[in-house]
């Protein structure tokens, strides 16, 4: 173990992890939500896309063996283990009006570091601490959450999908400035806003090896993971 | 009629301004071709189409008459008036050389695709820049979700003339990539025109 950190409830969080280096995000309780957005540390330009990453790998969630790609065709992070199943790449991030009609205003000024923060204005702080900005605020991950689309295109939230304990392995493939918001997730329907906190914990992990069950669970992954090599070992 | 009617060829972009109240329409005009498409505020380019908000708020992926095109603010920007293809997708985004090699072969980088279409278009607009491209809309393009969470590229269900069209709720900026992607059947392997309308309503 490298270091160990929590998030609170509601809080949000930024950092840089290393290439190699795996981050364990552990959910705190059940129902548990974590937004996540990925930039390349040595150019924020290049950052998740959630467009590329879904038809690479003709997937609409996130498990273990799915890597999350750039805009530029090359893997930010892999997910080497995930023991809750289905991470929710489409839905998005909250806002401060959801958040208020949905659990009530709150200010600083009465609640204190128990007001409630949405999704959006939590990743507007995190970037800002990177000079990013809202025009770097792209299509996010949820983590942890289930949302499964029926025949007609509908978005239905697994509840009690995700519970206390359960983790996901994201293993650095670029160095990555990483945002996270542990927030509820916008389609969450209950009106209490009581958000599990997240727990984290960063590794030093082993280069995917030939056989990596990443890299092989798909051409695709192939040639992403062969972009990525070519960038860091020029 | 006070507006534009112009044919954009395959493997081109467009830019234009749409003005509150006013219609655009985009016409697939020989069959199965995606039109990669954003939505700026024509005031303030930094808020812009948001494709994670549109589908949250409308509870389903598809965009089809009736769906409310929300920014990243939340605010909305167009509204599907008139829709007689029946669905358009809003996860598959833009192909770009970088992602061609990925999904087909290392040596597909050099093919022509939208984003460097977008990017071109961009730079002669001057303001705007990659960090400018968020997830944008396929008009016409069919790209299903099983409910096990799987992605397909299916297609086909756009035809000859067959049109979609928005009415603008703000003065808005359009960038539109008529696609050239010749590696899969979002064009039924042959890109072809569109044609590109806007006009006053009463």
């Amino acid at each position: 173990m490298i270091w160990e950190e929590e998030i609170p409830g509601g809080a949000h969080w930024s950092g840089v992890l290393r290439r190699g280096v795996v981050l364990r995000l552990i959910a705190g309780g059940d129902d548990a939500n974590v937004s996540a957005l990925f930039f390349s540390r040595e150019q924020p330009l290049e950052r998740y896309n959630m467009a590329d990453t879904l038809k690479a790998q003709h997937i609409a969630h996130l498990t273990t063996g799915c890597v999350c790609y750039s805009d530029m065709g090359r893997i930010l992070c892999s997910i080497t283990a995930d023991t809750c199943g289905w991470h929710d790449p489409l839905c998005g991030l909250t806002d401060a009006a959801q958040i208020s009609s949905r659990y009530g205003a709150t200010r600083f000024q009465e609640q204190r570091n128990q007001r409630f923060v949405s999704g959006r204005d939590a990743m507007l702080v995190e970037l800002g601490k990177h000079g990013l900005n809202e025009r770097d605020l792209v299509a996010n991950i949820n983590f942890f959450s289930k949302v499964a689309v029926d025949e007609a295109g509908a978005l239905r939230l697994t509840t009690g999908h995700a519970k206390a304990g359960q983790y996901v392995d994201l293993r650095f493939e670029m160095d990555t400035i990483v945002a996270l918001h542990a927030g509820p997730h916008p389609l969450a329907t209950g009106t209490k806003y009581a958000p599990p906190a997240i727990r984290l914990q960063a590794r030093r992990g082993s280069p995917p090896a030939a056989d990596d069950p990443c890299r092989v669970r798909c051409p695709e992954n192939a040639r992403g993971y062969i972009n990525t090599e070519r960038m860091y070992s020029s | 009629m006070k507006g534009l009617d112009e044919v954009v060829p395959a493997g081109e972009p467009w830019m234009g301004v749409v003005r509150a109240g006013q219609s655009l329409r985009i016409v697939d005009l020989e069959g199965n071709q995606a039109v990669d498409t954003l939505f700026y505020n024509a005031a303030d380019t930094a808020e812009h189409y948001s494709a994670q908000n549109t589908i949250q708020a409308q509870g389903r992926i598809y965009l089809t008459t009736g769906t409310v095109l929300l920014s990243n603010r939340g605010n909305a920007l167009l509204r599907i008036e008139e829709d007689t293809c029946g669905r358009h997708d809003t996860l598959g985004g833009a192909c770009s050389a970088e992602s061609n090699t990925v999904r087909y072969a290392l040596e597909k980088r050099s093919m022509h695709s939208c984003r460097d279409s977008f990017l071109l278009a961009l730079a002669k607009q001057g303001a705007l820049t990659k960090r400018d491209l968020p997830s944008n809309i396929n008009f016409f393009m069919n790209v299903p979700v099983t409910p096990t969470g799987e992605l397909r590229f299916a297609d086909g269900i756009s035809a000859a003339g067959r049109h979609v069209q928005l009415r603008a709720l703000i003065d808005t900026l359009v960038l539109i990539s008529n696609c050239p992607q010749l590696n899969n059947p979002c064009n039924a392997y042959n890109p072809t025109p569109i044609r590109v309308m806007t006009w006053d309503n009463a």
